[in-house]
């Protein structure tokens, strides 16, 4: 575990209930999220990305779900095993979240001041005086124009845009350490997606704080992130520096996503697909969960499942016969 | 998965104080609501004010003028003792209104309470829900005439055995709504904030689903009336002399085909509030859920 890594996520399985018994939804992920930096967290729906964010703060949906393994680690305290105590404190306080579709993120009986102010009177005990004012400067910070009349009004007054301003504005009510976006701009129009991306660069800059990007758009990645994270099927399979994943990733599923990417497309030319689908996480697959829609399968893929081997500094990819191929020759 | 994110099919209905304005602004132009309004009101002020619109008790007898007709003295008539039905119609509605609208307010928020905790903690859901699965196994009238007779007739009785029968649907019915803002962002956002249950509960989840139950409510006040008339018919109601709607039809009916005056005009009654409720309700449904506007 490197010294700076804030949260460090280590083998964590989470499985779902359901009619045939425990499935696993993710497998053995483990991951650190650094002190300051930008996480992006990719892959297609099913993938495991929201269930691992929603997990840091035990909030998958508990009676059907429970983390089966693992840990994760803030400031030496393990999370999963954490009292609810402390993870009221922790939630909202030192990790926050930025969801979709900011529409039905807000609760529509309360002001914009109030909810804003909701996580600073119960971490700070704030009046309800004092945390409209504050709420008044978190709008500000978040660009919302003539802030203190805002501040009064209710959600359905306000656009989707400014909705999600508003909903980050919530997030970081109490400076946290770090704020986990569940795909933050997947909900809204082009332009504002520009300028929902632009505030969370500056804020996450501005107060310090690290940023777990979740999103199937690669192009929001490649943008904002400085190290990657691509899942497939409830495990990591590739993680890299953003450069390097985009320049030369090395899973043929991290491939086939780069070819699928607009802008990369020639005129004339088909945009590029993955055939298949991704897996449920109860169909039993042998060895790789990647192989049956994998281009370059291999007998050694469908063996075992493959580890996630370090292929170069910063640089792990979970695919047998390439990492056999890449890993330095002292291993 | 917790991924989706599911918008409801039916959405739950909320009431923001912004919103309400314009929700009243709809309700006022609504005609069902409008006819139900005016003639609930009506009534209510008849029963508020029942005691200054006659000059003479309910159980005085006039014995001279036994099984008059309606006419500009008795109003309405009067019955087999020479009382005046106008004046034991006015405070009849007194007890039948206030027996709906008891009924109401206890089915409301036993039926809110109990519906919100059952959608918010597993461990009771099974207990309440089944409680009220077996409460609604029984016809309600019956149900409400065993409590009744157990409980010995009288106006308290009537309240309590109508508000068992008429808790359940409204349980049901919050516990519903209640499960699906349970599941919006908004609730989660508040996990993520860091609240507490309780305050998840109160802030969170019950503003945003009372509003199907408000709609129900305004039924369960008509069919309390009808349902205390009924108990009151049956004997085992409020108790004469006392009058209700109920206990005067009870009283005339021997006479019914020689002074129908006696159950005529608290029919009236008991249909013109039971019509008024429903449109009232009607109004209520259209604009708290347009969705389900037929």
């Amino acid at each position: 575990m490197p010294a700076d890594a804030l949260v460090s996520i280590r083998d964590l399985t989470v499985q779902f209930r359901t009619d045939r018994g425990w499935v696993s939804a993710i497998e053995d992920i483990s991951l650190d999220i650094n002190a300051g930096e930008c996480l992006g967290v990719v892959g297609e729906s099913g993938s495991g990305k929201s269930v691992t964010a929603l997990s840091i703060l035990r909030l998958h949906a508990r009676g059907t779900a429970r983390a089966a393994r693992g840990s994760i680690m803030l400031d030496g305290r393990d999370l999963l095993r954490a009292p609810e105590r402390d993870l009221r404190r922790v939630r909202g306080g030192d990790i926050a979240m930025v969801f979709q579709d900011p529409m039905s993120s807000l609760n529509p009986v309360l002001t914009i001041a109030d909810q804003i102010s909701e996580s600073l009177r119960l971490h700070q005990g704030l009046s309800r005086a004092e945390g409209r004012s504050r709420a008044i400067e978190l709008l500000d910070l978040v660009r919302i124009a003539d802030a203190p009349r805002r501040a009064d009004e209710y959600p359905h007054r306000l656009s989707g845009g400014m909705r999600q301003r508003v909903m980050i504005a919530i997030a970081i009510a109490c400076r946290p350490r770090l704020l986990i976006a569940d795909e933050p701009t997947t909900a809204l129009d082009v332009t504002i997606q520009a300028q929902i991306l632009e505030l969370l660069r500056d804020l996450r800059a501005e107060l310090g704080m690290a940023v777990m990007m979740i999103s199937h758009d690669l192009g929001v990645i490649a943008e904002f992130a400085h190290r990657v994270v691509v899942m497939y099927a409830g495990r990591i399979v590739e993680q890299a520096p953003v450069g390097t994943l985009f320049s030369a990733p090395r899973h043929p599923y991290t491939e086939g996503l780069m070819t699928s990417l607009r802008g990369r497309d020639i005129p004339g030319q088909r945009l590029g697909s993955i055939p298949g689908r991704v897996p449920d996480p109860d169909e039993s697959i042998p060895g790789c969960r990647f192989g049956p829609r994998c281009a370059h399968v291999e007998a050694v893929c469908r063996a075992a499942v493959p580890a996630l081997v370090s292929i170069s500094e910063n640089h792990d990819v979970r695919c047998t016969p390439r990492s056999q191929a890449l890993a330095p020759a002292c291993l | 998965m917790i991924e989706a994110s599911t918008v409801p099919e039916f959405a739950a209905t909320t009431l923001a104080p912004r919103q309400r304005s314009m929700i009243l602004r709809r309700l006022v132009a609504h005609r069902s609501f409008q006819i139900g309004f005016f003639l609930v009101g009506v009534l209510a002020i008849a029963a508020v004010l029942g005691p200054m619109l006659t000059n003479t008790k309910p159980s005085a007898m006039h014995i001279s003028h036994r099984f008059s007709p309606p006419q500009a003295k008795f109003l309405f008539g009067t019955d087999m003792f020479g009382r005046d039905i106008f004046t034991r119609v006015l405070y009849g509605a007194r007890v039948s209104l206030w027996v709906g609208f008891a009924v109401a307010a206890i089915a409301g928020v036993f039926g809110t309470t109990l519906g919100v905790l059952a959608a918010q903690f597993r461990s009771l859901e099974g207990a309440i829900m089944r409680l009220m699965d077996a409460l609604m196994s029984f016809p309600a009238i019956l149900l409400a005439l065993g409590i009744t007779a157990a409980l010995g007739p009288s106006m308290n009785s009537v309240i309590i055995a109508l508000s068992v029968a008429y808790v359940p649907p409204g349980v049901r019915i919050v516990r519903a709504s209640a499960l699906v803002v349970r599941e919006l962002d908004y609730v989660q956002a508040a996990l993520i904030a860091g609240a507490r249950a309780p305050r998840i509960m109160l802030r969170h989840i019950l503003p945003n689903s009372i509003g199907p139950l408000l709609v129900h409510l305004s039924f369960v006040f008509a069919y309390a009336i009808l349902a205390e008339a009924a108990l009151s018919f049956l004997g085992v109601g409020v108790q004469p002399p006392t009058p209700s709607w109920g206990n005067i039809i009870a009283e005339g009916r021997d006479y019914a085909l020689q002074a129908w005056w006696i159950v005529l005009f608290p029919g009236i009654g008991i249909s013109l509030a039971t019509i008024g409720l429903n449109l009232l309700g009607d109004g209520l449904r259209d604009v708290l859920d347009p969705k389900l506007k037929g």
